[in-house]
């Protein structure tokens, strides 16, 4: 769709970072390599696919915001000091940050699909894409749905043990 | 027909613990294992240890069966057993090698977790342990659903002290709650370390917003206890399959797990009572 071809158009490249494992800090480099390319001058985004536990917003300290519209689609949470970092997590579609997101696979990949092709991302260097442990629906969907942009690579995060 | 198919296979199971989290990596296959072992130490137990993350199955390595395979029978598929009275089962033992990944969408993986409820031949079962992946998806959905034909003592809910985990363990209840699955209660793991030289404690995951403790008291759930961080659990129970229970006698880690346990058996013990009142 021209909404897909226009979305997406501007980043540059696109990040996943990966593990098999929960809880070895996936969210925490991702949050932390969007500040230091931020800091070293880039345009970072953030697209947390995180369905069931969305830790972005909380990292960045927005987990009060919500998301607007605009003509192209939904309009990133601008976070970071300077309100350079375009984040978009389903974190800011809750209604109370309490609020379970006990869906099956075929509706998760479908807000994938959305956050994918309908988040106003604008002009990036880097698209930081964080992801929930495992190698399931929002991995394959992800994947799937970034195949026909500049996909740089995968980050592997893992703990020693 | 599968209603019946499942309630007749899981009649023979007295009492059913979920072991859930919303967050990874906090313990809850290792909480599982250890839960597993404390409760077939009493021989006249048979237990029963049931592993659906299916993506990342943790279980296998855990219980020292990493290697081994699924045997089919006439009565179905023989879970392995770690003790006479301990059988397991996991996606780990039908992979051709351990790096293999299962990468499945949600309907295959249900497909799975039915199997290992029906096709499984547990036997008589005082005790089925279940291990979850993180989240609150497929695999949770459908374990709550296919055991409705049984019946679930309730979940125990696994966190760490700092509020990233206990932001999705909030999420967690409320599926919980959602589902009408009772929680016998929370588990703080990883919650101090206590420095084998010094004996100083420190707190690697602070409890920036009160911890396990705050949450418990705001959402009404029991705290079960707190278990703190022994890298013994680590090198023992996690990377070579022993019971630290058995292998670190001497630990607090080790008392916490004794405790909880206790209490855990204490919860599944009164209901069977209030329900046989009932009846």
């Amino acid at each position: 769709t021209l909404a897909e071809r226009t979305n997406l158009a501007g980043v540059r490249h696109i990040l996943l970072v990966l593990s098999g494992k929960g809880g070895v800090g996936k969210s925490t480099l991702s949050t932390e390599l969007a500040l230091a390319l931020r800091n070293a001058g880039k345009r970072v985004g953030i697209l947390d696919v995180d369905l069931c536990g969305p830790s972005i917003p909380r990292m960045l300290r927005v987990q009060d915001s919500a998301v607007h519209q605009c003509d192209s689609g939904w309009v990133p949470v601008f976070v970071g000091q300077d309100k350079a970092i375009a984040l978009m997590s389903i974190g800011f579609l809750l209604e109370r940050p309490d609020d379970a997101v006990v869906w099956r696979g075929p509706k998760k990949n479908a807000l994938i699909k959305q956050f994918v092709s309908d988040v106003a991302w604008g002009d990036l260097d880097f698209l930081i894409v964080d992801t929930p442990p495992g190698t399931s629906d929002e991995h394959i969907s992800t994947v799937e749905a970034l195949r026909p942009y500049q996909l740089l690579g995968a980050i592997l995060v893992t703990t020693p043990q | 027909a599968e209603a019946a198919e499942l309630r007749a296979r899981l009649r023979a199971v007295r009492h059913t613990v979920l072991v859930l989290s919303g967050k990874g990596g906090v313990g809850k296959s290792t909480f599982s294992a250890l839960l597993a072992h404390g409760l077939a130490a009493d021989e006249t137990k048979q237990v029963a240890l049931l592993d659906i993350d299916i993506c990342g199955p943790s279980i296998p390595k855990m219980m020292g069966l990493e290697g081994e395979q699924v045997h089919q029978s006439g009565s179905g598929w023989s879970p392995v057993y770690v003790e006479e009275n301990l059988g397991v089962m996991s996606v780990g033992f039908l992979l051709s090698s351990p790096d293999d990944a299962v990468i499945w969408r949600g309907p295959k993986k249900n497909g799975l977790i039915k199997q290992f409820l029906r096709d499984v031949d547990w036997g008589e079962v005082d005790y089925l342990i279940v291990d979850t992946p993180p989240g609150t998806s497929d695999e949770h959905l459908s374990i709550v659903q296919y055991l409705s034909a049984t019946h679930i003592d309730g979940a125990v809910i696994v966190t760490t002290p700092q509020e990233v985990s206990l932001q999705d363990v909030r999420k967690e209840i409320s599926f919980c709650r959602k589902v009408k699955l009772p929680i016998i209660g929370v588990v703080e793991n990883m919650s101090s370390f206590v420095c084998p030289k010094c004996k100083n404690e420190s707190q690697i995951f602070p409890p920036t917003t009160g911890g396990a403790e705050k949450m418990c008291q705001n959402l009404n759930v029991s705290l079960l206890g707190k278990v703190p961080l022994d890298p013994q659990i680590g090198r023992k129970s996690c990377d070579r399959g022993q019971s630290f229970l058995a292998e670190a006698p001497e630990s607090p880690a080790t008392l916490s797990y004794r405790n909880i346990i206790q209490r855990i058996q204490e919860y599944c013990e009164q209901q069977h009572l209030q329900e046989e009142k009932i009846m």
